[in-house]
C-alpha cells in the first residue's frame, strides 16, 4: 500500500460513502417501504402523478444515488489538489499466508470518473424510473414490484460502485459479480412475462435473464483464470504491487503476461458484450426501459473497458494481446452496426447500437488509446442513457395511446384493420407490441420533447458535429488511424452505419404519419420523465467540450492515473482534420441516405395496401441479406446449433445412458442390488434361520425339556416339600457336623 | 441340679416326635400340634443352655419363640378354615394344587 491513513488529505477519507449511501438507500426502501408503499399503494390505475408511497421510494433511492454523486464530485474537487491519488483502507478482508486482500479504496482520476458517471447517471435514470415505473408496474399489472426495482437498482449502485473503487481485482470482482447479479435480477424483472422463441409465452424475460448470466459466466471464468495467474506470478493482487512487478516478468515470462491479458478479455467480451459473448445483450432488453439504459448501455456494460482501462500497464506490455483486444473490439463495432440496420424493436436497435459502440472503445482501449476509451465510454453513457430513456418515453407514449384507443373503440377490431404488426399472442393487449417501430410513424407532433432529446441524442451517437459523440468518435479513428489501420477501416464502416440506422430510427418512429391507431394517439409523458432526458441531451450537446483539441482537459486529467504507469502509451488525443471530415462526410451521407429510404421511399410504401407492402423499404433492395441482418447472422442459431444442442445431447446422453442406464440400470440395479439380494437371502436363509434361530430355539427347547424333566419333583404334597427339607437339614448338619469332627 | 444333657435329650425326643408327627399325620391341626412340639423342644433347649451358661438371653429368646408360635397358630388356624371353606375337607393330601 503506497499511501497510508496517515496521509489522506483533502476529502478522501469519503470515499467508502459511495458504496454506503447507495446501500443505505436500498435499507431504507427494503426496511421502511413496505409501510410507506402500503398505504396509498392503488390508487386509479391511469393516475398520472405516483402516489405518495412511490414518490418516497423513489425519492430515498434517487437521493441514495445523488449523494454517491456529491461524494464522487467531492473526491474529484480533492483530486485537483492531490491528482495522484491516494489509497483509503477500510477493513482487512482475506490474508491467508502470502495472499493479502483488503477492502480498500483506489480514489485517482480513472475510478472518480467512473464514479461521476454511474453516480450521475443513475441518479437521473433513478428520477426518470420514479415516472417510468409507475406507468410500467400498472401497464405489467402489479404495482408491488415499483419498491423492488428501486432496491435493485440502488444495489446496481453499490456494486458498480465497489467495482470502480476497488483497489485490486478481486474487490473489482466482487462489484463485477455484484453488477451481474444486478443485471440478471433486472432483466428478470417481469420475470413471468415475455415471450420466448422456445417456450412460447411466459419464460421469455426469465431466459434472457438466464441467458444474460450464463453468458457472462463464461466470461467471468476467464477472469477468474486472468485472476489465479495473476497471484501466480506476481503473489499479489493488488493494483500497485501487480503493476510494479509487470515490467520485470514481462522480460522474464512474456508468455505469462500474455495468458493473463487474454483471459482477462474474455471476461471483457462477457461483462462488454463483444464478440463472441455478446449474444445476452440483446435479449437483456427484456428488463424495464431505464434498466436497459443503466446497466446495459450506460455504467455495466462498460466495466470491461474500465477494466483494460485499469490494466493498462500490463496491455501495454504485450502488443500481441492488445492487437487482438482491438481486433475484437473493430470486428464487434462493425458486425453489431450491420446487425442494428436491420431491427424492428426500438430498444434492439438502440442494443446492437450499444454492443457496437462498446466495440468502438475496447478496440480504442485495445490499441493503447485509452484516454479516447475512456472519453468515448462518458459520452456514450450520456447519449446512450438518453436514448435508452427516451426510448422508454416513446414505448410508453404508445403504451398510452394502446389505453386510450382500448377504451374509445374496439381494440380488436381496429387493430386488425389497421394491419399491425403483433405477436400472435391471443390477446391482443399483449400481442400489440408497442416496441416495433413499424407501429409507430409520426410521433414527432404528439411527443416533442421526447422527439427533441431523442433527436439530439441520435446525431450525438451519430457523431454530427459538435455533439459529444463528434469528438469522442473521432478522437478513437484518428489515433486508430496512427495505432492500427485495419481496425481504423473497420470503425469507420461501422460510424457510417450508426449515423445511418439512427437515422433511420428518429424517421421511422417520428416522421411520416402515424402508422397505427396507438400511434396516433400517443401522448407525451410527465416532467419527472422528461426532465432526466434534458439534462442528459444538454450533456449530450456539451460533453464533447471536456476533451476539445488542443485543450484536452480529459486527457490531463487522466493523465496522472494512466501516464505514471503507462508513460509514452497514453497518446495525445490528435485532432485529424482529415479523418473528422471523412466521419462527418460519412455520416451525413449516411444520414441522407436513411433520408431517402425512410423517408421518401417508406412514405411511397405507405400508399400500397398492407398485405403487399414490405415492411421495410430496405428489404427489397437487400433481398435475402436483409433477413440475415435481421435474424441476426443467425448466431443465436449458430450456437445453439454448435454449442447447445452438443451439450443438450451430451448432457441427455450423460443422463440417460450413463447414469440411467449405465449407473441406475447395470451398476446399482444389476450388480450392486443383485448381488447384495444374494449375500442377503444367504445371509437370511442359511446364517439366519439355520444357524442363530437354531441356537435360539435349540436353547429354547432345551430348557424346557429340563424343566419338563424337573417339574416332576413338584409333587404338590406339602408333606413331600417337609420331608425334603429335614432331609437337607440332616444333610447340611451332617456335613457341618462331620466337618466339626474331622476338624 | 441335673445335668443339661438331660433337658437336651428329653429336647431331641420332643423334637423328633414333633418331625416325625409333621411328616406323617394328614390332620392339619395335629402337625399344628407337632409343629408347637418342635418349638416347645427348642424352647427346653434355650432355656436348659440359658440356665447352664447363666446367660439370660436364651430365657428372653424363648418369649420370642412363644410369641412366634402364637402368631404362627393364628394365621396357621385362620388358613385352615379359609382352606376348608373352599374344599370342605382339610385333608393335607388333598391340598396339591401346586404340583408341577
Amino acid at each position: 500500500m503506497s499511501t497510508s491513513a496517515m496521509s489522506i488529505s483533502g476529502l478522501f477519507y469519503l470515499v467508502p460513502w459511495v458504496v454506503f449511501f447507495p446501500i443505505i438507500g436500498l435499507l431504507i426502501n427494503i426496511i421502511l417501504g413496505a409501510f410507506v408503499g402500503r398505504t396509498v399503494m392503488y390508487p386509479s390505475p391511469l393516475s398520472d402523478i405516483p402516489p405518495l408511497g412511490e414518490k418516497a421510494i423513489g425519492v430515498v433511492a434517487s437521493l441514495a444515488s445523488g449523494l454517491a454523486f456529491v461524494v464522487s464530485a467531492l473526491l474529484a474537487v480533492s483530486l485537483t489538489g492531490h491528482p495522484e491519488g491516494v489509497t483509503v483502507p477500510l477493513l482487512e478482508w482475506i490474508k491467508i499466508g502470502s495472499l493479502q486482500v483488503d477492502w480498500a479504496f483506489r480514489v485517482d482520476t480513472l475510478s472518480v470518473t467512473m464514479m461521476l458517471v454511474v453516480s450521475g447517471v443513475g441518479t437521473l435514470i433513478h428520477i426518470y424510473a420514479i415516472g417510468y415505473m409507475h406507468a410500467d408496474v400498472r401497464h405489467n399489472g402489479d404495482p408491488g414490484r415499483f419498491r423492488r426495482f428501486f432496491v435493485f437498482m440502488n444495489l446496481f449502485i453499490a456494486a458498480m460502485m465497489i467495482l470502480v473503487t476497488g483497489d485490486n481485482y478481486l474487490v473489482l470482482f466482487v462489484g463485477w459479480e455484484g453488477v451481474g447479479l444486478c443485471s440478471y435480477l433486472l432483466i428478470g424483472f417481469w420475470y413471468e412475462k415475455g415471450s420466448g422463441v422456445r417456450t412460447g409465452d411466459g419464460l421469455g424475460n426469465a431466459l434472457a435473464a438466464k441467458k444474460a448470466f450464463v453468458a457472462n459466466r463464461v466470461g467471468d471464468f476467464g477472469f477468474l483464470i486472468a485472476m489465479f495467474l495473476m497471484f501466480w506470478a506476481f503473489g499479489s493482487l493488488q493494483f500497485e504491487a501487480v503493476f510494479e512487478k509487470a515490467p520485470e516478468l514481462a522480460a522474464a515470462q512474456p508468455g505469462m503476461i500474455l495468458a493473463i491479458t487474454l483471459f482477462m478479455l474474455v471476461g471483457v467480451t462477457g461483462k462488454s458484450a463483444q464478440i463472441p459473448l455478446y449474444v445476452w445483450l440483446p435479449d437483456a432488453m427484456a428488463g424495464p426501459t431505464p434498466v436497459s439504459a443503466l446497466i446495459h448501455a450506460a455504467t455495466m456494460v462498460t466495466a470491461g473497458v474500465y477494466l483494460v482501462a485499469r490494466s493498462s500497464v500490463l496491455y501495454s506490455l504485450v502488443p500481441q494481446a492488445q492487437n487482438i483486444v482491438a481486433l475484437a473490439g473493430g470486428l464487434t463495432a462493425l458486425f453489431a452496426a450491420t446487425i442494428a440496420v436491420a431491427q424492428f424493436d426500438i430498444k434492439k436497435v438502440l442494443a446492437y447500437s450499444t454492443i457496437s459502440q462498446l466495440g468502438f472503445m475496447v478496440a480504442a482501449v485495445g490499441m493503447g488509446a485509452f484516454v479516447a476509451g475512456m472519453f468515448h465510454l462518458v459520452m456514450h453513457a450520456f447519449f446512450k442513457a438518453l436514448l435508452f430513456l427516451s426510448a422508454g418515453s416513446v414505448i410508453q407514449g404508445v403504451e398510452q395511446g394502446l389505453h386510450h384507443v382500448e377504451h374509445e373503440v374496439g381494440l380488436k377490431k381496429k387493430l386488425k384493420n389497421e394491419g399491425v404488426y403483433m405477436t400472435d399472442h391471443h390477446d391482443v393487449r399483449i400481442a400489440f407490441d408497442p416496441q416495433d417501430m413499424r407501429n409507430m410513424g409520426g410521433l414527432r407532433t404528439r411527443m416533442k420533447t421526447t422527439f427533441a432529446v431523442y433527436l439530439v441524442g441520435a446525431l450525438a451517437l451519430a457523431g454530427i458535429f459538435p455533439l459529444a459523440g463528434f469528438w469522442s468518435k473521432d478522437e478513437i479513428l484518428a489515433e486508430s488511424l496512427v495505432l492500427h489501420p485495419a481496425v481504423y477501416w473497420m470503425l469507420t464502416i461501422a460510424a457510417f452505419l450508426t449515423a445511418f440506422y439512427m437515422g433511420r430510427q428518429v424517421l421511422m418512429v417520428f416522421f411520416g404519419r402515424p402508422r397505427t391507431e396507438p400511434a396516433a394517439h400517443a401522448k407525451e409523458n410527465s416532467p419527472v420523465m422528461t426532465v432526466p432526458l434534458i439534462v442528459l441531451a444538454v450533456l449530450s450537446v456539451s460533453g464533447g467540450a471536456l476533451n476539445l483539441p488542443g485543450v484536452h482537459t480529459f486527457t490531463t486529467w487522466l493523465e496522472h492515473t494512466l501516464v505514471q504507469h503507462t508513460l509514452e502509451h497514453v497518446q495525445e488525443g490528435e485532432f485529424n482534420i482529415t479523418v473528422a471530415l471523412i466521419s462527418t462526410g460519412l455520416a451525413l451521407t449516411a444520414l441522407f441516405f436513411a433520408w431517402m429510404f425512410y423517408s421518401l421511399r417508406y412514405h411511397e410504401l405507405q400508399k400500397l395496401p398492407f398485405a403487399k407492402r414490405p415492411d421495410d423499404p430496405l428489404r427489397g433492395i437487400l433481398g435475402p441479406l436483409f433477413s440475415l441482418l435481421e435474424n441476426k447472422y443467425k448466431i443465436d442459431e449458430l450456437y445453439k446449433f454448435l454449442i447447445l444442442d452438443p451439450y443438450v445431447a451430451f448432457s441427455r446422453f450423460l443422463a440417460q445412458v450413463i447414469d440411467w442406464s449405465f449407473w441406475h440400470d447395470w451398476f446399482h440395479d444389476v450388480l450392486i442390488a443383485r448381488s447384495f439380494k444374494v449375500l442377503a437371502k444367504g445371509l437370511a436363509v442359511q446364517v439366519d434361520l439355520g444357524l442363530i434361530d437354531g441356537l435360539a430355539n435349540g436353547l429354547a427347547s432345551a430348557s424346557q425339556a429340563l424343566a419338563a424333566s424337573m417339574r416332576r419333583l413338584q409333587t404338590g404334597f406339602v408333606r413331600n416339600y417337609a420331608l425334603a427339607m429335614f432331609l437337607g437339614l440332616i444333610v447340611i448338619f451332617g456335613f457341618l457336623i462331620m466337618r466339626m469332627i474331622a476338624s | 441340679m441335673l445335668p443339661v444333657i438331660y433337658y437336651i435329650g428329653l429336647s431331641a425326643v420332643l423334637f423328633t416326635i414333633g418331625a416325625l408327627g409333621v411328616l406323617i399325620r394328614h390332620n392339619p391341626i395335629v402337625i399344628f400340634m407337632s409343629v408347637e412340639l418342635m418349638l416347645n423342644s427348642a424352647n427346653l433347649a434355650f432355656v436348659a443352655y440359658a440356665r447352664a451358661f447363666g446367660e439370660l438371653s436364651g430365657q428372653i429368646f424363648v418369649f420370642f419363640v412363644m410369641t412366634v408360635a402364637a402368631a404362627e397358630v393364628a394365621v396357621g388356624l385362620a388358613l385352615i378354615v379359609a382352606i376348608f371353606r373352599s374344599k370342605h375337607s382339610i385333608d393335607i393330601d388333598q391340598m396339591n394344587t401346586l404340583k408341577g
